[in-house]
């Protein structure tokens, strides 16, 4: 299991070669969030980051058979298509590995204390907090992945 | 009690500061009770605490409700809702 908080940009080819060998692993699911559009900044809450991605990676292992699985988040200045968040899972199946991965994103986007600031044309700007994200997490609470 | 509070994003912004320590009055052992400390000293600080559900706090790394404990030497920071990913 990995997880990076990190200012570089990562390589997601081989993030997912570096995922372990493990022969029972067939199949593995990955997540790549890229920056839209405009510029911006990331601020995050150095110690509860990592924390919380932790929280979030073991609460997928137990909900879905996860073999392994990789979470990587930049903060910092990125630029429209810059890669800023990646989330790789590997299962024996397809299911858990997409389910699992799903989770891990949906729960991130809830829970692990970023902020992203843009920087518009018309001057800087705090985006806000989506209520579909908190929908896309609050889905999660009703079902049953066993 | 001391505790360590930390502000970031918006919050950090608009009161001008990151980090403080502060002495709470006795009394004052949740995070509402902390909120409402804040708040009481006006100008930037009511602003930012007087909408109830756009901040949210955590107590020691982990997410807090506004009922949640705080004892001395804790660390709690409050921010807006995140968006990462």
């Amino acid at each position: 299991m990995k997880i990076a908080v990190q200012r570089d940009d990562f390589d997601v080819g081989a993030e997912i070669k570096s995922i372990s060998k493990n022969s029972r692993i067939g199949a593995i699911a990955s997540f790549v969030g890229v920056v839209r559009e405009v510029a911006m900044t990331l601020e995050h809450y150095p110690g509860m980051t990592e924390k919380s991605l932790e929280k979030i990676t073991r609460e997928a292992l137990s909900r879905w058979q996860v073999m392994d699985c990789t979470v990587i988040h930049r903060f910092g200045e990125l630029q429209p298509g810059d890669q800023i968040v990646m989330v790789a899972v590997a299962s024996a199946h397809r299911g858990d590995a997409f389910a699992a991965c799903e989770f891990i994103m949906d729960y991130l986007k809830t829970r692990a204390p970023f902020w992203k600031k843009e920087a518009t044309t018309e001057g800087e700007r705090w985006v806000e907090a989506r209520t579909d994200d908190d929908d896309a997490a609050a889905r999660w609470e009703l079902q049953n992945p066993a | 009690m001391k505790v360590k509070i930390l502000f970031f994003a918006a919050l950090r912004e608009q009161l001008g500061r990151s980090q403080e320590e502060i002495e709470l009055p006795a009394g004052t052992d949740t995070v509402d009770g902390l909120r409402n400390h804040l708040r009481a000293r006006g100008g930037a600080y009511e602003k930012v605490f007087a909408g109830k559900s756009l901040v949210r706090a955590a107590v020691n790394q982990e997410m807090a409700q506004a009922g949640a404990r705080i004892k001395a030497g804790d660390e709690v920071a409050f921010f807006p809702p995140v968006t990462g990913g």
